[in-house]
């Protein structure tokens, strides 16, 4: 799978296929992490690969931030996100999520 | 009697900016004159670009597919300097409308837009965006039908985001200057359409 941005750091290798179902871990390590709070745990799908950038939470340590972590665009139904959601079925709400806070749906 | 001007202490992120700048310039890392350089540049950055980059994608199809495919090599297509944006443009349709948001900060096409507005930075936009966008859409002045799907856009890492609005009726034969007047900011955060007066 194309990313959508190449990029030439060192990189884990892609997992996950554009129209996958991903669960965003439900876990709150501390540190600097870029996953929003309300978001973890829920299920959304794959909307494409972005590229592979350096890890956010090892960055803020002053680390390299290598390998390169697969960036994903992962696509949510707001009914799924918040269940009292006022709007129709079809409303999305789409979020860049890091391959490592991401698990099979 | 003499106006002196009102002295108001630093607040605490105004202390942090003023001593680590006087720090780095002290040791030498930057100077004065570089700093000063960057707030201009920054402050000379407008939503003009962006307005720009709109008006040739509603021009030229193939120009928007080029856009949508890669925004970043779109940009700098038109001689856009945009250092280090990764920019993904997102289409407005008659069947999906899209709206940008960051929660976790604020983060903002700037090279592209300029400074971004208050509200954009604020909590009450940030939190409620993603939660119930169709309310803070209507608190624009925007209201979307229901048919219509809306794709709110959290800006969470390395990629940033441009709203490409749909070209209104009434600009048939306008050329790119003329269109891009009529797309403002707000239309390509998402919080807007761009209208004919």
């Amino acid at each position: 799978m194309q990313p959508q941005f190449a990029t030439e750091y060192p990189a884990v290798a892609p997992q996950f296929k554009v129209g996958e179902r991903v669960r965003v871990r439900m876990t709150a390590p501390l540190g600097h992490i870029r996953t929003p709070f309300y978001i973890r745990g829920h299920v959304g799908e794959i909307e494409r690969l972005c590229g592979s950038f350096p890890n956010p939470e090892e960055l803020a340590q002053m680390r390299d931030g290598l390998p390169a972590v697969p960036l994903y665009r992962v696509r949510f139904r707001q009914k799924e996100v918040w269940p009292d959601y006022r709007g129709p079925d079809s409303d999305v709400i789409e979020i860049e999520i890091f391959q490592h806070w991401l698990e099979k749906a | 009697m003499k106006d002196h001007g009102r002295y108001q202490p630093f607040t605490y992120y105004q202390l942090m900016e003023t001593s680590l700048r006087e720090l780095l310039v002290e040791k030498g890392i930057v100077t004065d004159a570089q700093v000063s350089e960057e707030v201009a540049a920054m402050r000379a950055r407008t939503p003009q670009r962006g307005a720009k980059v709109v008006a040739k994608a509603w021009l030229d199809p193939q120009y928007k597919k080029r856009l949508l495919a890669n925004g970043t090599a779109a940009c700098e297509e038109l001689g856009l300097e945009i250092p280090g944006l990764r920019l993904v443009a997102v289409e407005n349709t008659p069947q999906v409308h899209n709206a940008i948001v960051c929660t976790l900060c604020s983060c903002y096409p700037r090279v592209l837009l300029g400074i971004p507005p208050d509200w954009y930075k604020s909590r009450n936009y940030r939190s409620r965006m993603v939660r119930e966008p169709r309310a803070v859409l209507a608190e624009f002045g925007l209201s979307i039908p229901d048919a219509v799907q809306i794709r709110v856009h959290d800006s969470t890492a390395d990629m940033r985001y441009l709203v490409l609005p749909m070209r209104p009726k009434g600009t048939e034969g306008w050329d790119e200057a003329r269109l891009a007047g009529i797309v403002s900011r707000d239309a390509m955060i998402g919080v807007a359409v761009p209208t004919v007066k």
